[in-house]
């Protein structure tokens, strides 16, 4: 009831500042299951070195969304997918893309953390390097011993870690394995993050790690952070786009759409009135 | 409008919102009293009035305590952290314009001791205007109509015009006659704080229309305009 709605402002669905290069353009994107549409004529813009976060409720095509921007949707039996994704202006789904060379630039973070539990924690840093082949030709141990230290030094976690990295994954707390699973992200190079619900499996510390974590990481990376918690999108993001029923509502800068959403149905969201 | 799913949310922002608008009739009519007792040099009504402060008071705190719980527990977003910014603005402005109330009525009691002075006549056209001004940035702040906050905003100019005025012509009588000069003094004090709630009326005005729009329109020109 409080607030009548802000006037209606242009639409904001793409909301790059003039100055930011845009990394990732997503145009008139649809994906789905067999004849179910999720995703319908997405057009959205992540600028380079910035955080995108997605909210919407669940089910409204977060998830989907997000594994079109590395081709993960179409590993789904009966997946379909229409429309362009330009990384750097190039279009991932052309059809000289290699998809697994494609995701080794825009690596993937998921809602639980997903480290090998046996596998010792230098081996998880690694593991996403071996499995694209990029380990393979014989590197010398110390360039590896480089690679395992910089990727934890700048999921966070090295600190934690440098004194038992022969130990298991599996015997770390879930904090410290989600960042061993962002580690494991970085290992590989890649431009682009995408992190579906990264907390929601984490306590409130766990997750002020991983916010405080996305605050530097985005020097270096494009981050696209899915979250169904409102407060981090307005914790952690620059940008934030609100998805209802696989369509964009609206993207704007963070403190606008949660000060001043531009539509109603954001305003209703954000607020809290759910039908 | 929809509204908040969470039901104990939804009716701590309406009560919210009742206060507000009763802590502006208890101040509304504060005013409206001191004017009167100030005309009709009614020295009980003044202090009665007084008395009301108080309660004033009182309001001031418990709708700050509630802005602190909501702000606290529910993490307003959009419209509604607007509105909790907003109460917390117009709080102190409805606190301000109670204590100018119990100002005017000190010197209701003072002038109420001496001699009347003839009257002045932008005086009594002053209250009439920044009481009418109050019940209508109310209104507008009720029905969340941004347009009727922009009028009250425009018509303070005209309160101001009032004010030089009025100064004018005491300074012009006090310079004329020694024995008007304390009775002159109060008077101009009167009118001093007569223009100040109109400020105050122009202030809630301008949260108004903040709360409605998002848009802040105070000092409008002086900072190149707000940010698009
Ligand atoms: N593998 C699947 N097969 C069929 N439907 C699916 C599959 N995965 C998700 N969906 C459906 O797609 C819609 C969007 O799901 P998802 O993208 O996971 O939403 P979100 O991440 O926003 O919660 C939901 O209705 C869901 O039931
Ligand atoms: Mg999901």
């Amino acid at each position: 009831m409080i607030a009548a709605p802000a006037p209606r402002a242009p639409p904001t669905t793409t909301a790059a500042d003039a100055t930011t290069p845009v990394k990732l353009a997503v145009r008139a994107l649809d994906a789905g299951f067999g004849a179910t549409p999720v995703v319908r004529q997405l057009t959205l813009d992540v600028p380079e070195r910035r955080v995108l976060a997605i909210i919407g409720p669940s089910g409204c095509g977060k998830s989907t969304l997000v594994r079109c921007l590395n081709r993960m949707h179409e590993l789904v039996p009966g997946a379909t997918v229409g429309g362009s994704v330009l990384l750097d202006d190039h279009d991932i789904y052309a059809r000289d893309v290699d998809p697994v060379l494609l995701r080794r630039r825009i690596g993937m973070v998921f809602q639980k953390p997903n480290p090998f539990p046996t596998m010792s924690i230098r081996e998880n840093v690694l593991a996403g390097l071996r499995l694209t082949g990029a380990l393979r030709g014989g590197r010398k141990q110390p360039a590896i011993d480089g690679i395992v230290e910089q990727a934890l030094t700048r999921a966070a976690l090295w600190d934690e870690v440098k004194d038992r990295l022969a130990a298991a994954g599996g015997s770390l707390s879930g904090g410290q394995q989600q960042r061993l699973c962002i580690a494991r992200a970085l290992a590989v190079e890649p431009e682009v993050l995408l992190m579906d619900e990264p907390c929601s499996a984490l306590d409130p510390i766990a997750t002020a790690r991983i916010e405080d974590l996305i605050h530097v990481l985005r020097e270096r990376y494009t981050i696209v952070l899915v979250t169904h918690n409102m407060q981090q999108a307005a914790r952690a993001s620059d940008l934030t786009a609100f998805l209802l029923h696989g369509e964009l509502i609206e993207c704007a800068p963070t403190e606008r759409l949660f000060t001043q959403p531009s539509d109603r149905r954001t305003e209703d969201y954000i607020t809290g009135k759910f039908g | 409008m929809p509204r908040h799913t969470d039901r104990e949310y939804e009716s701590e922002l309406r009560a919210l919102n009742d206060r507000l608008l009763k802590m502006a009739g208890r101040v509304e009519e504060m005013v409206a009293q001191a004017a009167r007792a100030l005309a009709e040099r009614d020295a009980e009504l003044a202090r009665t009035t007084i008395l009301l402060d108080e309660t004033v008071n009182t309001d001031e705190v418990e709708i700050d305590e509630a802005c602190q719980s909501i702000l606290a527990r529910r993490q307003p977003l959009a419209g509604d952290l607007r509105f909790i910014a907003c109460a917390l603005k117009m709080v102190t402005d409805l606190e301000r314009i109670g204590d100018i109330a119990v100002n005017l009525c000190e010197r209701a009691i003072e002038l109420a001791r001496e001699a009347a002075l003839s009257p002045i006549a932008g005086l009594g056209q002053m209250a009439a205007l920044v009481q009418e001004m109050l019940k209508d940035v109310m209104d507008a702040f009720n029905a969340r109509a941004a347009d009727r906050a922009r009028a009250v905003v425009r018509r303070d100019d005209l309160v101001d015009e009032l004010y030089h005025g009025v100064l004018r012509e005491l300074l012009a009588r006090m310079s004329q006659d020694a024995s008007a000069l304390q009775r002159g003094i109060h008077t101009l004090a009167v009118a001093k704080f007569l223009e100040r709630l109109g400020d105050h009326a122009t202030n809630l005005a301008e949260e108004v229309v903040f709360l409605v729009e998002g848009k802040d329109i105070r000092h409008a020109g002086k900072r190149g305009g707000p940010p698009a």
